[in-house]
């Protein structure tokens, strides 16, 4: 099939009014306040080299944090700020989405406004200061009606700086649970879905390219003094802007929102989730890409209504719990602890994707290993890689201890070049995970874990409080529980990992919904 | 000094720093009067023509305009009635000619027709063709055009005192020439009081009824070109020295009848 004519482009154009409206709203906002508060700002500091200076070096700081931590702080700064004001005002907002990707989007846009508004006032002849003085202007009439106009052009070239760095970094709010062009591209990349990255990189430079050609506009209408290039520029950014955000507008509340993390497997359940609501009549949207400790949050304050967590990752990260227990006991004090924020643990998919040592298959039999307890004999000759934060997590420690493990050498790696790397023999073993589709591709093999040093990761289907007494949700979700076997989850991965049309998450749901059906 | 003075200098001092810019300078401005204040570079005249009108404050002694103490009124009030020729125009590049030249009497908050009509009829003072002109930014204009605003813009809001920071000394002499010219005819017409600053001796013998000169921040001497040409300060005479030889050799030079 030829790249021009895959249905994937249709698919990504459907979704762009809600992705291109929502980055559009949450970087116009941003903007905004980045002016509203750089502006006033610059023109207070503008003869005061003192607090000037600190102001530049803090603006700078901001810009030296990379986009996507800066985003990430935001999330519990707002967590933290949302729980204070409901403890002391008796209101709380939600941290989530708009509002972080907001501030720290107009904390981003500060420099170059700031930076280019005080060089602009800064750079204006000092005879023409004296001269607005000399022909009997206050300090206000003097900034209002030389200074500014004057210093404009400068201030605007800040401004379309700002612009193309808002625009571009707010494909960055995908994680923290805004809505951006940064879908397609987060989405993409954990689905090798090219078409759904080029796509997205392309929309969100096309949108940047544009705001600032107009911006451009506006600006050298200002420079010339030609009230008609500047008119034609305010005219073409309104259009656009009116342009994206009403077809985003007007859209149901009232859908269910399902969540997902940022990997395949979680864009292929929610995409699952969703169709099974809409057969059951119920209105449901996807809420992607959201980053994991993100995403538990945002069910809690109802900002999702469901999504797919783990047991092992709630029972470390959420309990706070080092201990391991039996997969029914840890899941039913799960439960029990989940209750207690009116969270509903609907039940268990019936597959697991925990960590896994994993070995391809003939030399597992070559050396007659089934277990890591088989495993650990050799660990000193052979080499062992894991992702970024495999070696750092309690899991590892716990199956150093249980088993006496020791290997020869440990390498960290990208997940995806890690079944590979096995499979080639550039490793000896890896940490990979139960419910990889790869571990099908290579034939390879995971190792038993007898002594029960990794716990249980099943995956289990989280409800919000607000729906914990929805019926109808509850009956529409029904039919997944306990359906989805590791064999089959591995097997839509695998899937979902292909580069074609087939590999799309709604493609790949309907062929698990049809296996399953039909059991 | 017979008629009450416009401008009245007692005593005042300016140091910027360690720097004394205007060292204990009095001199007294008649009404009507056109007063030059020669100086090389350095000498203060500037800065005495800035406190005059407060763009900068005097650190000692008193400055009156009118009979009032400076000191004591408004100072934004005070530069809104006393016209200010810049250096070099200092018009407002963004700014068209007409709002230029209207800036005073808007901050003044005269109604726009007023203010409309007032331009026309500066424009024709200055003598600068109306359609041509009027709704021009500056940087079309030729030097001498632009200066020719700076004057009307000053004499906007009907000061009766203006001061001029070498209104010509940018310009090419023929046009230097018919600027200071017109501007004298200016000077008697409307009745006003002008102090000038000119480091050209020449200038100011020309267009001046009085001269001070200055040198180091302190007045050195003041009068008609007569009384300074008595006076016994060697750097005096030396300022009036330069015009005298340069008539003397240009008597010589050029045919005492021809066409030029």
């Amino acid at each position: 099939m030829s790249l021009l004519t895959d249905p994937r482009w249709g698919e990504a154009l459907a979704h762009l009014p809600d992705y291109l409206g929502n980055h559009v709203r949450v970087s116009l906002a941003a903007l905004a306040l980045g002016l509203i508060v750089s502006l006033p700002l610059a023109i207070l500091t503008r003869n005061r080299p003192a607090p000037r200076g600190v102001l530049l070096a803090l603006a700078s700081i901001v810009q030296t944090v990379p986009g996507l931590a800066l985003l990430a702080l935001f999330y519990p700064l707002l967590l933290a700020a949302a729980s204070v004001t409901l403890a002391w005002f008796g209101v709380s907002f939600s941290a989530f989405g708009f509002l972080p990707a907001m501030l720290a989007l107009a904390l981003y846009s500060m420099l170059p406004v700031l930076r280019n508004g005080i060089t602009g006032l800064n750079g204006i002849d000092p005879a023409l200061l004296e001269a607005a003085k000399g022909v009997g202007m206050t300090a206000r009439q003097s900034l209002v009606i030389v200074e500014l106009p004057l210093a404009l052009p400068v201030m605007m070239a800040g401004i379309r700086t700002a612009a193309v760095w808002v625009i571009g970094t707010a494909t960055l709010s995908t994680p923290i649970g805004q809505t951006s062009l940064g879908n397609y591209i987060f989405a993409g990349l954990q689905t090798q879905n090219w078409v759904f990255v080029l796509f997205g990189c392309f929309a969100s430079a096309l949108l940047a390219l544009a705001v600032d050609q107009l911006l451009g506009l506006i600006e050298s209408g200002l420079r010339n003094r030609s009230r008609l290039r500047a008119g034609l520029g305010g005219v073409g950014l309104a259009a656009l802007v009116i342009a994206t955000l009403v077809p985003s507008m007007g859209r149901s509340s009232s859908s269910y929102a399902v969540g997902a993390k940022t990997f395949a497997e979680q864009y292929v359940l929610s995409a699952l989730m969703k169709e099974r609501l809409e057969a059951a009549g119920l209105p449901a949207t996807t809420r992607s890409g959201l980053g994991s400790n993100v995403i538990f949050e945002a069910l809690k304050a109802g900002d999702i209504d469901l999504y797919v967590d783990y047991s092992g990752t709630l029972w470390a990260n959420q309990l706070h719990r080092t201990d391991i227990k039996p997969r029914a006991e840890l899941l039913s004090e799960l439960r029990t602890a989940l209750a207690k924020d009116n969270i509903t643990l609907l039940g268990e998919l019936g597959f697991e994707n925990a960590y896994a040592l994993v070995m391809p298959r003939k030399r597992a039999e070559a050396f007659h290993i089934r277990t890591i307890a088989d495993l650990a004999a050799h660990a000193s000759t052979m080499s062992i890689a894991g992702d970024y934060e495999f070696f750092s997590r309690p899991e590892w420690a716990a199956l150093q201890q249980a088993y006496g493990l020791a290997f020869r050498a440990q390498r960290q790696m990208q997940p995806d070049f890690m079944y590979a790397a096995v499979a080639s023999g550039e490793v000896d073993v890896i940490a990979g995970y139960t419910s990889d589709g790869l571990i099908a591709k290579y034939d390879l093999v995971t190792l038993d874990d007898p002594r029960h040093a990794i716990p249980p990761y099943d995956a289990i289907l989280l409800l919000a409080p607000k729906r914990a007494g929805d019926a109808r949700l509850q009956a529409a979700l029904k039919p997944l529980l306990g359906k989805i076997d590791i064999a089959t989850m591995r097997e839509a991965n695998l899937r979902a990992s292909g580069n074609d049309a087939n590999s799309s998450p709604d493609a790949v749901a309907m062929w698990l919904w049809e296996k399953i059906h039909r059991q | 000094m017979l008629s009450k003075p416009a401008i009245s200098y007692r005593h005042v001092t300016k140091n910027f720093g360690p720097v004394v810019a205007v060292d204990d300078v009095s001199l007294d401005i008649a009404e009507g009067e056109f007063v030059a204040v020669v100086g090389g570079s350095g000498s203060g005249k500037t800065t005495l023509l800035r406190l005059t009108n407060r763009l900068i404050e005097a650190n000692g002694g008193t400055i009156t305009v009118e009979g009032e103490d400076i000191g004591t009124v408004d100072h934004v009030a005070l530069r809104r009635r006393i016209g200010y020729v810049f250096q070099s125009g200092g018009l407002f590049p963004h700014l068209s000619v007409a709002d230029n030249i209207g800036i005073t009497p808007k901050l003044l908050a005269v109604p726009a027709p007023e203010i409309a009509a007032r331009v026309d009829e500066l424009l024709v003072l200055v003598r600068l063709d109306r359609s041509a002109h009027r709704d021009r930014l500056p940087e079309a204009l030729s030097g001498g055009q632009r200066q020719r605003v700076g004057v009307a813009r000053a004499l906007a809001a009907r000061p009766r005192i203006v001061l001029m920071d070498e209104p010509f000394g940018a310009l090419d002499p023929l046009t230097r020439d018919a600027l200071g010219e017109d501007f004298r005819e200016l000077h008697r017409k409307l009745g006003l009081t002008t102090v000038m600053i000119t480091h050209d001796m020449t200038e100011a013998i020309l267009l001046a009824d009085r001269i001070a000169v200055m040198r180091s921040g302190k007045l050195l001497a003041q009068g008609t070109p007569a009384e300074l040409a008595r006076s016994g300060d060697a750097y005096v005479l030396e300022l009036l020295r330069t015009p005298r030889r340069q008539v003397e050799r240009l008597n010589a030079l050029l045919p005492q009848d021809g066409p030029a």
